[in-house]
Order: C-alpha cells, then structure tokens, then sequence
C-alpha cells in the first residue's frame, strides 16, 4: 500500500499547489466582487462529504441545508433576494476540503459556507476561510482549543457535553471508576485530556481512570471489552466514556452485548452515537446505554415537531431521523439569516460583527445566543438508548450552558479567553500576559 | 403448592416492611422523579400484591403505562389491562397515556423487585436467575425470602446461586455476625469470578478477622483470573486468527497458487457480505420463520456469486497480464475501485445492518473463559472452510489439475490439461471462498462498500508471512499472526499493537523472504 500512499501524497500536493497559486490572484477582488453582484440569489456553500466513510453523517446534513434553504425562500429568501445552496462534495478527503472550499469562495462567490464534520477537515480548511475573509458554520461537537475570526462553532464545546455528562455519572450513577475509551485521532484524544485533568480534579485517583485507543475502523474488541469487564470488578461503580467515532461503535456495542455487559452494571456514556448511528443496529441490547448531546430527536417540543415533520416531507421519508448536528445548522443558518438582515447586507466583515449577540430558537424550547467566542449557548440533555434506537431524556441542565472555547482544566489553555468585539477581537487573550496570542490556533 | 410458598414468602416480606405496605403501591409509577419510580418499584415487590409480578415485568418490558389521576395500564399486543387488577380495561384514551419514566436506577430496582419475586418461580432456571439478580442487586429485602427459598430449595445448582446470593446479601448489610459474615466471604470467594471480586473488593469497614479473609480470597481469585486470562488471550487470538485465516485463504489461492497480485480480493469479500445482505432481506420477505438459517443458505450462494465474479474478472481481465505483476496491481486496484463504487450506488453508501441470528449472540461461561458464540462459530466455519478447500485441492480431479497447471504449466497443458480455463476455475475457487468469508465477517464487521479495504493488507500480510503457495503455512500464520496481536494488545494498546506487529513481521520477512514455510523443489525455484 505504501506505493499508493505517496502517489496520492503527491497528487493532492501538487493539486493544492496549483489551487493555492490559482486561488491568489482572485482572492484579491473577491471582495470587490462580492459588493458588485449585488443582483441575482444569495450563493451559500455547502461542504459536506457526499462519499467516502464520513457520507454517511455528512450526507443528512446536506439535506438539512437544501431544506433549510428551501424553506427560507418560500419566505421571501434574504433581503428581498433569493437564496442558493452550491453543493460540493469533499469525499472525506481532508485536503479536498481546502480545495473545495476556495472554489466555493472564489468561483462561486458564496456568502457563507455550511460545512465538514471532523475535526481534522476543519483544521484543513481554517486558513482558507482565514485568508479569503469568508465565514465558515461547524455543525458538530468538537474539542474546543480553538475560535476564529471566521468560523461559527454551532457544535457543542467540551464543557457543553463532555463535562456535564461526567457530572451526571458521578451525581446520579455514582460511578468511581472511569474507562476513557476513543478512537485514535485529535477529538478523542483532546476531549480525555480534559476529561482527565477534569476527574483528577475531582479527587479521581490515577488508578481509577483507564485510557484506551483503537484506530478507525476497529471490528475487534474482544480483549478491550473483556478489560473493561475487569477494570469494572474492583468494588467501585465503573462506567465507559466513549469517543469512539464512526461505524467502529456498531461492533463494539454489539461485544458489550455479547459479553452480557449490561448498563445497569456498567453504563457506556458516548458523545459520537446518535439516532442515525444507531439507525441500522439492534438496539435491545443497548437500551439503557447513554448519550449526551444537545439535542435528542426525541424531545418533545412545538419546534421540534414542526421540524421532523418538515424534514419528513422534504427527505419524502417517514423514517428518517434527525440528529444533534442537524439543530446545530438549523440555528446557525437562522442565526446567519438574522445577522444578514441586521447587517443589511451578506458582507462578511459586516455580518460577523453582526452576528454576535444575535438569538434564535432552538428545537429543545429554548434560546441560543452567539457569544463573544464565536460559539452558543446550549442545553446538555443526557439520554438513554431505548428499545427503538431513540433516547429517552433523563436529565438536563437548568439553563443553557455558554462554552469554554479555552478548557480551564488544560494547562496552557486556562488563561485563554476568545473575544471578537472590538476593541479585544481576539481569539486567544492570555488574561494573565494581557496580550494577544495573534493568528487564530 | 407453589402459590402457598409464595404467599408466604410475601407475608414474611411485608412484615420486614411494614411502612410500605399501607399506600397505593401503583401511585409512584406516575412520578415523573425517577427515584420516587424506583422506590415504588420497591413498594410494589413488598406490598404482597398479587399484580406485583404482571407489573414489574411490564415495565421490565417497556409495556407499563400510567394515565390521569394514577390509572396504570399494562400494554399486552392491542389490550390495555388495568394494572391494579388485571383484568381488561375498556375505553382507555391512549392519547392520555405515558410510559412509566425509566432510567438505569429504576431498571435495577426493577432487577432487584423480580429476583425476590421469582425465588420461589417453578422452573429451576427461572430459579437460578433470580437468585442471580439478587446476588447483584444485593438487596436487603430479599434476605427473608431467600433463607425461605433456600431451605426448600433441591436442585443443587439452584442452591449454590441462592446461597452466595444470600451471602452478597449479608455482606451488603451491617447486621450479620463476624461468624456469619466470614462464612458469607469463603462461600463469594468459592464463586471465584470477576463479580464476586467486584463485590468483596467493595467490602470496606470490615472487623480485621474478615478483612484478612477477603484479602487472602482476592489474591486467590487473582491469581486464577491470571491464569484463565491467558486461556481467554488464546481464544481472542484463535478468533483474530480464525478471521484473517478466512480472508486470506481465497488470496492463498489467488496469489499463493497462481501469483497473482489481486487487490480486488477484500472485494469478493464485500460481495460475500452484500450477498448475506440480499439473502436476508428476501428471506425475511418470503420465508419470516426461517431466519435464523439465511446465514446457511448464504454461505454456498456468496461462494457463487464471488467465484462467479472471480471467474468473469480472469477471463476478462487478468489473463491478459499474467507475468506483469506491476499491472495485474494496478488493474486489479482500479477494478477494486470500481468494484466498490457499484456497490455504493446499487445499495446506498450507509451501512447496511446484517442481522445476528439468535444462536450466535451471546455467550457461554467455561470456567473463567467467556466464549462468545458469533467467535467460536466463526473459529469453527474457518477450520471447516480450510478443510474443504485441502480436500478440495488434495482428492478432486479438478484439484489435482490445478496443482500440476501451477506446478508445470506446460507439461500440464502438454498432457491435454486446458491450462486457460484452469487458471480461470482457481481464480475463481479463490474468489468463492472470500466471497464465503464475507459471510463470516459480516457478523463482526460492518457491511459497507469498504469493508473489504480493511482485510487486503492482512490478508497479504498472513500469505507472505505463511509462506506463498503453502495452505497449511496461511493456517499457521494467521494463528500465529491472531494469538501475537491478541497477547500486545493489553499491553501495547490496538494502536501500538498492530504496529509492532509490522514491525515484527517485516524483521521476520527480512531474515526469512519465502515466510514460514517456503516452497521447495524446482518449481519453488522456477
């Protein structure tokens, strides 16, 4: 294999290149451009993964954004002008990302992107957006470490999901032990670091917490369940912490199931399985099994309603399900047509000064607000799998909770904050050297 | 008689808790507070109720629903039965009903409120289990059943789960003797597995007496968990092996026999796994009862539609390449691509859920050992499928013509063996017997259009490292390979593991080029 890795290696390479050299010289009108097609329908650029392994989450978001869109214009569109999605597809392959990305920018001239899902596509396409002046919206839960200028994190931040569901084991499952289990990659692995740093400040002595990776795509898990299955015989309540991504889950929930590992004995808490995870996998020996988004199809609001309903008949599929990441390009594409309107026009330095403060309503019957760091605020809903492959919520927070863009529980990171109003517009302020870090990380 | 003992044993429960017996036990089903669920639960096992048991075990099953003014209603098919007295009920609104909230705490209460309730159940089995629950609900209550049921008790098997649920139930709470108490830990420390350590290892605030003794039963129970952990490494290792033995024994073929480089062979994979796929689906359609047996049926149709496949790509493909290795690779790549994106866009680019029939979930206890069935099925279908393919090759007239092409081809095709069509029924022999394996792999892998990229480097890996061209060396390779993987993983972590197992391996091929076993003779040299 190794021959066909570097001849791909250097493909892309030589197509970034030639992107990046082509990508120069429109990059200087683009902005005068933008102001000068003032007529004809608003472009707004969709980047999602249509194929390759990510298309099988990307690929609803797509839908959710033709939706959206389609909806917008059976209400006039936006100032008075007609909206239109530009599809591109990225096909999980992460440099494409930053290709696709300037041509939607450049070629198509969109005014704002809705798009990627992994942590590693949108850390490819950053400077992109940095260096065209665009706005990126990021519809998914992520490690946090990071605000930008241009991009919107609608996704939930470590403190906004990760946190809260430790919390709820600790308070109402009484767990001791914690198994931190993810797959091999920069999520999982900065989400444990908080976790970790978090437990151990919560007295959590090193011997109670046992860490494992296992790379994508893992189908064996024999020996890390029946390790969890040990780890959990010490006389303490254990529970397993899962950052495991992608179809990887699917076999590990069906080993738990087969080596008789039940959630009343030791619960798994995920932050990557959702209802269109679990879509397609026999749930019975789940149920019980936990989840924490911010968002549950389940949950039973006015809003939430009308929007499956919606969303039924625009897919023409009764079946279909939705999912934390779709809310998330739900508010933040009413959060961008509200900023447009109060800005007056789809300018991007405009529209994100605008943005900020601007508030719309979520599908769990409350409010998200876009703070100062580029992220909102959200409910954290802990759910439990039930026979269906719905979750049953069995607890929430009060209130909605603002995001820690900067963990307090990382050292390096705990006197960062991110504030783009000016006069501050900084994404990373040391509070303690009172100077900015520069450049977005 | 059983009802007798049963009433009994209520009675002898309802005295043990008075308090609870005087309210409506069915009132705190409505509350939307799941510890006021869990403690009417609770109530309800105690009250002496006889719907006690129809109720909880509706909840159990997700069938109990609670409507205005504390009405509880069980869901049994299209019925609705009033809870309280279990008889039909007429003119039920379901649109004022709601399910009774359930979490992870109410559920064990549930577990709990069963295992006292069916101590005295008329099958041993039924028996058993509920011993069971109360060994890990530990639930105070039960204790005054459970002496009952435990002097009445005749089934030996019964009887040892009853009496080290009544120790863990001892032991759980404060009033027990230090006699009794040190009697309690010898009979968990006798049980011996991981719960019983996970329940003496709780123990905190004991007398020294029996804290000595729960430390001395946790180093004995460590000491053999050790030693059957390395029995269950073995098995891990057997399964591991048992699975790239399969998808490398058609590539044993393909490439060990003929030399051909396929990259398209995880493929014939896939389409075994897809193959699995239809056949379930139209089985459910037309033959609902039979499901259980499409894995069966699955098998020699997915060996028809790979090899079927495989033969097709030889005639008009490979054969044109035979003796340029650099672009039968790269052909047979690009053919795997293709392969793969008509897969994609005949069943959707999602996964698709192959079912688990019902005789290969779970597993059994064999002493420390956990042995999950989908694994030893599948550890025994691969010892099947190698055999059948060395008897294939060893006694069937095709078979030996096979081996004196590859032997000599033209002294073969000189004795008036059709060298061409030959090499196409060996591809195609390979390819059926990847396709078979697809069947295997979809029980433990997901059945997407890439699942076979994941098996073509191991499968590559076991034939180099086996030996190429040597079926018994593939055998001992992919065991070795699985047993190796298996025994780094704890240590080493899956990630870690797998790359020293590269590593491990490309030191070996450097000492070692022809693998294991190596081919002898003039043809080896040819």
């Amino acid at each position: 294999m190794a021959h066909f890795s570097t001849l791909s290696r250097r493909a892309c390479l030589t197509s970034t290149v030639a992107a990046a050299t082509l990508g120069l010289i429109p990059a200087a009108w683009s902005s005068a451009r933008a102001q000068g097609a003032a007529a004809g329908p608003i472009k707004i650029g969709v980047l999602h993964s249509l194929s390759g392994t990510m298309a099988i989450s990307e690929t609803t978001l797509k839908d959710v954004m033709l939706m959206l869109i389609e909806d917008q214009n059976k209400k006039g569109g936006v100032l008075g002008r007609k909206l239109e999605a530009v599809v591109v597809d990225p096909a999980s392959n992460w440099p494409l990302f930053a290709e696709k990305a300037r041509q939607l920018i450049t070629v198509d001239k969109v005014a704002a992107v809705f798009g990627c899902w992994t942590s590693v596509s949108r850390k490819s396409v950053l400077p992109v957006f940095e260096e065209l002046n665009s706005i990126l919206y990021y519809p998914v839960q992520y490690e946090g470490e990071e605000s930008s200028r241009n991009v919107f994190y609608t996704g939930a931040a470590p403190n906004q999901q990760a946190i809260p569901a430790v919390d709820y084991l600790m308070t109402e499952e009484k767990v001791q032990r914690w198994v931190l289990a993810g797959t091999d990659y920069v999520y999982p692995r900065t989400t444990n670091k908080i976790l970790e740093a978090y437990l151990r400040s919560k007295g959590v002595a090193s011997a109670d917490i046992m860490i494992n990776y296992t790379p994508f795509g893992q189908s064996d898990w024999q020996n890390i369940v029946a390790q969890i299955k040990q780890f959990g015989s010490a006389g303490k309540k254990t529970a397993v912490v899962s950052t495991i991504n992608g179809d990887a889950n699917v076999p590990f929930y069906k080993e738990l199931g087969n080596q008789g590992i039940k959630a009343t004995d030791i619960p798994v808490v995920a932050f990557s399985v959702g209802e269109e995870e679990l879509a397609g996998v026999d749930t019975k020996p789940l149920v019980g099994h936990l989840a924490a988004w911010n968002y549950f199809e389940s949950v039973n609001t006015p809003a939430n309603k009308t929007f499956i309903n919606e969303w039924h008949a625009f897919t023409k599929n009764p079946k279909r399900t939705t999912n934390d990441p779709m809310e998330a390009h739900y508010i933040g594409f009413n959060m961008w047509v509200k900023a447009v309107q109060k800005a007056g026009t789809t300018q991007p330095d405009k529209v994100i000064d605008a943005m900020i403060g601007v508030t719309v309503p979520n599908l769990t019957g409350g409010y998200a607000a876009m703070m100062p760091n580029h992220h909102i605020t959200k409910p954290v809903l802990i759910g439990e799998i039930r026979a269906d492959g719905q979750f049953n919520v069995v607890w929430q927070t009060p209130g909605t909770v603002v995001a820690n863009e900067w963990s307090p529980y990382l050292e390096g990171s705990r006197d960062l904050i991110a504030d783009w109003r000016s006069p501050l517009s900084c994404g990373n302020f040391n509070v303690v050297s009172g100077k900015c870090g520069g450049a977005s990380k | 008689m059983k009802h007798v003992l049963c009433i009994v044993a209520l009675l002898i429960m309802v005295a043990a808790a008075p308090a609870f017996a005087q309210d409506d036990p069915f009132a705190g089903l409505a509350s939307e507070n799941f510890d006021d669920v869990s403690s009417a639960v609770a109530a309800l096992a105690l009250s002496g109720n006889k719907q006690a048991d129809a109720t909880i075990t509706a909840l159990r099953d997700d069938a109990l629903y609670v409507g205005a003014n504390g009405a509880a209603y069980i869901h049994a098919g299209d019925a609705w039965i009033d809870a309280r007295t279990g008889e039909k009920a007429a003119d039920v609104n379901e649109d004022d009903l709601n399910p009774v909230r359930v979490n992870n705490a109410v559920r064990r209460a549930v577990e709990a409120a069963l295992g006292s309730l069916n101590l005295f159940s008329a099958t041993p089995e039924a028996r058993a289990r509920a011993a069971e629950e109360v060994f890990t609900s530990r639930n105070p209550a039960a204790l005054p059943a459970l002496t009952h049921a435990l002097a009445q008790e005749k089934d030996a098997r019964v009887r040892r789960v009853m009496a080290q649920a009544r120790a863990a139930v001892q032991l759980a709470g404060s009033d027990a003797s230090e006699r009794d108490r040190l009697a309690a830990v010898a009979v968990i420390a006798a049980r011996g597995d991981l719960e019983a350590r996970n329940l003496l290892a709780s123990l905190s605030n004991e007398p020294p007496a029996v804290r000595a003794a729960v430390h001395a039963a946790l180093g004995t129970i460590d000491r053999s968990q050790e030693a059957w952990e390395v029995a269950q490494d073995i098995f891990y290792g057997l399964s591991l092996g048992s699975v790239l033995l399969l998808a490398a024994a058609g590539l044993a073929i393909t490439f060990g026999v003929m030399g051909v480089i396929n990259m398209a062979h995880g493929e014939m994979v896939m389409l075994g796994a897809y193959t699995t796929f239809v056949v379930q689906g139209t089985m459910g359609r037309i033959a609902p009862g039979y499901s259980g047996w499409s894995l069966p049926v699955a098998v020699p149709l997915a060996f028809v539609v790979a090899g079927a496949i495989g033969i097709a790509i030889e005639r008009c493909l490979i054969r044109f390449l035979y003796g340029r290795p650099l672009e039968t690779l790269l052909a047979t790549w690009g053919l795997s691509l293709v392969l793969q994106q008509a897969v994609r866009s005949i069943f959707g680019a999602a996964n698709r859920q192959v079912a688990t029939p019902a005789w290969m979930s779970g597993a059994t206890q064999w002493g420390g050992l956990t042995i999950t069935w989908n694994r030893l099925v599948i550890i025994l279908f691969a010892a099947l499928v190698m055999a059948a393919l060395m008897a294939a090759l060893r006694y069937t007239p095709l078979g030996l013509r096979m081996r004196a092409v590859t032997q000599n081809r033209r002294m073969a095709a000189a004795m008036g063996i059709r060298a061409p069509w030959i090499d196409a029924l060996t591809f195609g022999l390979g390819s059926g017997v990847a396709g078979m394996a697809g069947v295997a792999l979809s029980q433990i892998d997901n059945v997407s259009p890439n699942l076979g990229q994941g098996y073509i480097i191991d499968s590559f890996m076991v034939v180099v490292f086996g030996g190429v061209g040597n079926l018994w060396g593939t055998v001992v390779s992919a065991m070795t390979l699985g047993i190796i993987n298996k025994f780094l993983e704890p240590f080493a972590g899956a990630v870690l593991g797998k790359i020293l197992v590269l590593v491990l391996l490309i030191m070996f091929i450097q000492r070692k080029p022809r693998g294991l076993f190596p081919l002898k003779g003039r043809a080896a040299e040819a």
